[in-house]
């Protein structure tokens, strides 16, 4: 390890390198650019939630002045159902069905044609003029519909326990013997629970500008998790080889999981291929929201037993969570992230992947894991109300540390869980006097964390100041934590350090932002790359004074003798060395690729204070702490940055975030206005409690910081509302017209 | 049908343009304009990423159709640097972290400035209340705060420095 003790730039709250941009509305998001001879592009969609396409007629939409070209499925590439072709976590199978419906439309909003015109007018009445005979199919939209022996069924190639079924999947987890273990219990506790789908609400709209030369030659602007991912997904579903496609990043206005995977790129590709002119298109916030994300809805059941002293002995948890009209919800993450917390020795968790006739999830920060976590969280706060047991004393008996075997398989390293659970209990928050209605809850939570692969290239240019490009988009502030590091390993201003993100012809392959891996697995490969280049200096610096390298140290921006012995000579500094290397063996700079291992699982514990308006049934968030282990804040302000952001979105979740469907199985809510995310007056200020226990397994104890500040959340919320009401809430969202119901069954 | 000419002050320049009589003021300056910092969330005037000053009242540029601007002052978020020098909002912003992904961040600057201008001396509530109308997914707001806060600090002292 190379934690360095009195660091200049790493923990400091630099100004970020893209700062300036942002705040004078010069950075160039998806939506900002053009380029001569710019059409536009726009997507016909499905008015129904379940149809079999008869017949697409686009010939009026042709005949249109001003339409340059039309594209159906037939231009896309298509992956036969009988056989998986997998991209990282996405089955392409799928993916070219989500981008354009194939034999069948699956949801409101699924893309059956693409136009492009001479304008956004044009394209839009053009798309009108597109004629779709369709044959509409029974339908249904939540999982107790889905399930039903007579539910209509999506796809007949689906098969579970030897039928054609709207399950799509099952993972389990097991340790030890759980029927065993209930057996051995004195206290059972267990709950059913519901959740809503939510939208990660990104407030930029997806957006891209795409050219395609005669040779095929195509250049992608666009707005994305991952420019390696838009290249890759767009090569397959497009058949444009990927050494001719050039995915270049956008600045990217929030993506929370969303942006992982494609809607628009390999339409506009198509559709530039086609008409030969650039084509731009941009989504409108209500095709957002009927069309993209958003993650699942669930229904789950959780039971926990222990013994009389709080030791928990067995635990058990079934999750069904709604995938939306093609395979792929995140079970992973509920049946794998639930139960880690905690040291139990008898564990089955089993998650069911659900169809149904809404829009295909995407992954929403930490997928999976906080909707498992609400209902394991709220099972521990009534297990420990059942032994007399403050929650936090119960999580901490049970607490995972260093030498646990998690349900979901590894053994966990040196972690920082039980200080969370210890800073949280010492946080003059815990003990704070609470008024009347008013209640507070606490929880924890997990996620696995992800490293993967990443490329960096730093140079250093001729004035002697450094050039860091690296291949994941910033979604939050990494590239400011990146100049730190490199900043402290050079010992140079942080200023001097320029950190850019490449695109996918000019920085090596690099997997997409999410899995919290950005600044785990950037800082690795700038670290590495930066390490090479201060022994390139060293090595220059000892030529010049004719000694041996071992013997020259680089230190505070400059080459030194290590020691006396060394001899006497004046330091060297970058801006000198890189003056002369045109004569000692040219430029200086190094870079490196690597598939990085080592993201530990991280770990947060939450405390929340709320009031219960009993008049108009509005919970409010009086106060919120949001306690974790952090690794190591090499950015602080960006680290509580990711904690208050997942709060809120948590906070959202809890209280007011819904997808609402209509007679019509249409969304009714495809808006800000009535989709209600938490806005500025909703909130309290989000403390924020950074616990350092660095990772063992990186060079400045770097853990993925980002996804588990959302997965405590709405369990925190949902056991403070029961400790204002004395009476509990098993579905979410808390929303105003549910509390009263609740509040009126009670009376 | 031909195009509209619209003559108008975007930040204190004379700016003429072309636009449809249903082009909204966000489509003008996104386009014929060029002035992109202003952002397109919702065209619902729910995001509040579009705001702008229109005669020094805040509105949302969706919600405005570009012909109104005609004869009036537009100010938007390229207009808030003077001569190269950030606004003591764009410098706290930076300051604090009060922004992750940045496309908020030109629609928060624009509703700060606002409300710094009518209230030197905000409460925190009223920050909260006056920024109800932008939303951010990415910081929870608390950052965003402390900037305006701190920002309006920052303003007033400089205020009695000048005087």
């Amino acid at each position: 390890m190379n934690i360095v003790t009195n660091n200049k730039w790493i923990g400091q709250r630099t100004i970020r390198p893209d700062g300036a941009d942002k705040v004078t509305g010069r950075a160039a998001f998806a939506a900002d650019t053009a380029m001569p001879g710019m059409i536009w592009g726009k997507v016909k969609r499905s008015p129904h939630p379940h149809a079999r396409i008869k017949s697409i007629d686009t010939s009026k939409a042709e005949a249109l002045p001003g339409v340059m070209a039309v594209v159906t499925a037939r231009d896309i590439v298509n992956f036969p159902v009988d056989k998986s072709v997998m991209l990282g976590i996405q089955d392409m199978r799928w993916m070219c069905r989500n981008v354009m419906a194939r034999e069948k439309v699956l949801f409101p909003g699924h893309p059956v044609a693409a136009v492009a015109a001479t304008s956004e007018a044009i394209a839009a009445r053009a798309c009108e003029l597109i004629e779709v005979d369709y044959e509409v199919l029974p339908w249904s939209i939540e999982i107790d519909d889905a399930l039903k022996p007579d539910a209509p069924i999506l796809h007949e190639f689906i098969t579970f326990e030897g039928k054609p079924s709207n399950i799509a999947g099952r993972i389990e987890v097991k340790k030890g013997d759980v029927a065993q273990g209930f057996k051995d219990a004195e206290v059972i506790v267990e709950r059913s629970f519901t959740t809503r789908p939510v939208h990660q609400g990104y407030i930029e709209p997806h957006a891209c500008l795409i050219s395609v030369a005669p040779d095929n030659k195509t250049t992608i602007w666009s707005s994305s998790q991952g420019q390696f991912m838009v290249r890759a997904m767009t090569a397959h579903l497009t058949g444009i080889p990927q050494s001719d496609i050039r995915a270049i990043p956008a600045e990217i206005g929030g993506g929370f999981g969303g942006k992982t995977i494609v809607y628009l790129e390999p339409l506009a590709t198509l559709l530039a291929k086609k008409s030969g002119r650039p084509v731009k298109m941009v989504m409108t916030r209500e095709e957002v929201m009927r069309a993209t994300g958003p993650t699942s809805g669930s229904k789950s059941t959780v039971r926990i037993g222990a013994r009389k002293d709080g030791t928990i002995v067995a635990a058990q948890g079934t999750f069904y969570l709604q995938a939306g009209a093609l395979p792929g919800s995140p079970i992973r993450g509920a049946v794998g992230c639930s139960f880690s917390p905690y040291d139990i020795p008898n564990v089955l968790s089993v998650g069911y992947d659900v169809l149904s006739n809404r829009s295909k999830v995407a992954a929403y920060r930490a997928p999976g894991a906080p909707i498992g976590a609400y209902a394991v969280e709220c099972v521990m706060d009534e297990l420990a109300e059942a032994l007399k047991m403050d929650p936090l004393e119960l999580r901490l008996k049970n607490a995972a540390k260093q030498g646990t075997k998690a349900a979901h398989g590894p053994v966990f390293p040196r972690i920082g869980y039980v200080e969370t659970l210890e800073a949280a209990k010492a946080h003059p928050h815990y003990t704070a006097p609470l008024g009347k209605l008013q209640g507070r809850g606490v929880a924890s939570g997990f996620w696995f964390n992800a490293g993967g692969e990443s490329s960096a290239q730093v140079n250093v240019t001729e004035d002697g100041n450094v050039v860091v490009t690296t291949g994941h988009p910033d979604i939050g502030g990494s590239r400011a934590a990146i100049a730190n590091i490199c900043a402290e390993l050079l010992g140079i201003d942080y200023r001097r350090v320029s950190v850019l993100i490449g695109d996918t012809a000019t920085i090596g392959f690099s997997n997409l932002t999410g899995g919290s891996r950005v600044l785990f697995a950037s800082a690795m490969v700038v670290t590495q790359s930066t390490e090479k280049i201060i022994t390139t200096l060293r090595e220059r610096a000892a030529r010049i004074w004719e000694i041996d390298p071992e013997a020259v140290k680089w230190d505070n921006g400059a080459a030194h003798p290590a020691s006396p012995n060394a001899g006497e000579f004046e330091p060297l500094t970058l801006a000198e060395l890189a003056a002369k290397a045109p004569a000692m063996g040219g430029p200086i700079g190094a870079g490196v690729q690597l598939n990085t291992e080592g993201a530990e699982g991280g770990f947060g514990t939450h405390i929340c204070d709320v009031e219960v308006d009993v008049e108009l049934g509005i919970v409010r968030v009086l106060r919120y702490t949001a306690v974790q282990d952090v690794g190591r804040a090499i950015h602080p302000g960006y680290v509580e940055g990711q904690m208050q952001g997942g709060v809120a979105q948590g906070i959202g979740w809890a209280l007011n975030e819904e997808y609402i469907y209509n007679r019509d199985g249409k969304v009714d809510n495809p808006g800000f206005l009535d989709y209600r995310m938490p806005v500025c007056s909703d909130l309290p200020m989000l403390d924020t409690v950074m616990v350092e226990v660095p990772n063992p397994k990186h060079p400045q104890g770097v853990k993925g910081v980002g996804e588990v500040p959302l997965v405590p959340v709405m369990a925190a919320v949902a056991n403070a509302v029961h400790n204002a009401l004395g009476q509990r809430f098993y579905s979410l969202p808390m929303s105003p017209p549910r509390v009263l119901a609740a509040l009126d069954a009670k009376e | 049908m031909a195009k509209l000419h619209v003559s108008t002050t975007i930040n204190g320049e004379p700016v003429e343009f072309l636009c449809e009589p249903n082009d909204t003021m966000l489509d003008a300056l996104r386009g014929p304009v060029g002035l992109t910092g202003s952002k397109e969330g919702c065209s619902s005037g729910d995001c509040g990423a579009c705001s702008i000053t229109l005669d020094d009242r805040l509105v949302c540029s969706c919600l405005m159709l570009a012909v109104e601007a005609e004869g009036r002052q537009v100010g938007t978020i390229e207009g808030m640097a003077k001569g190269g020098k950030l606004h003591p909002l764009q410098q706290t912003f930076l300051e604090l972290a009060a922004l992750q992904c940045g496309i908020c961040t030109s629609g928060m600057l624009v509703a700060s400035e606002a409300l710094l201008k009518k209230n030197p001396e905000p409460s925190e509530e009223e920050v909260r209340f006056w920024l109800a109308g932008n939303l951010c997914r990415c910081t929870g707001y608390d950052k965003i705060v402390r900037a305006v806060l701190e920002a309006a600090a920052e303003i007033r002292e400089q205020g009695i420095r000048e005087s």
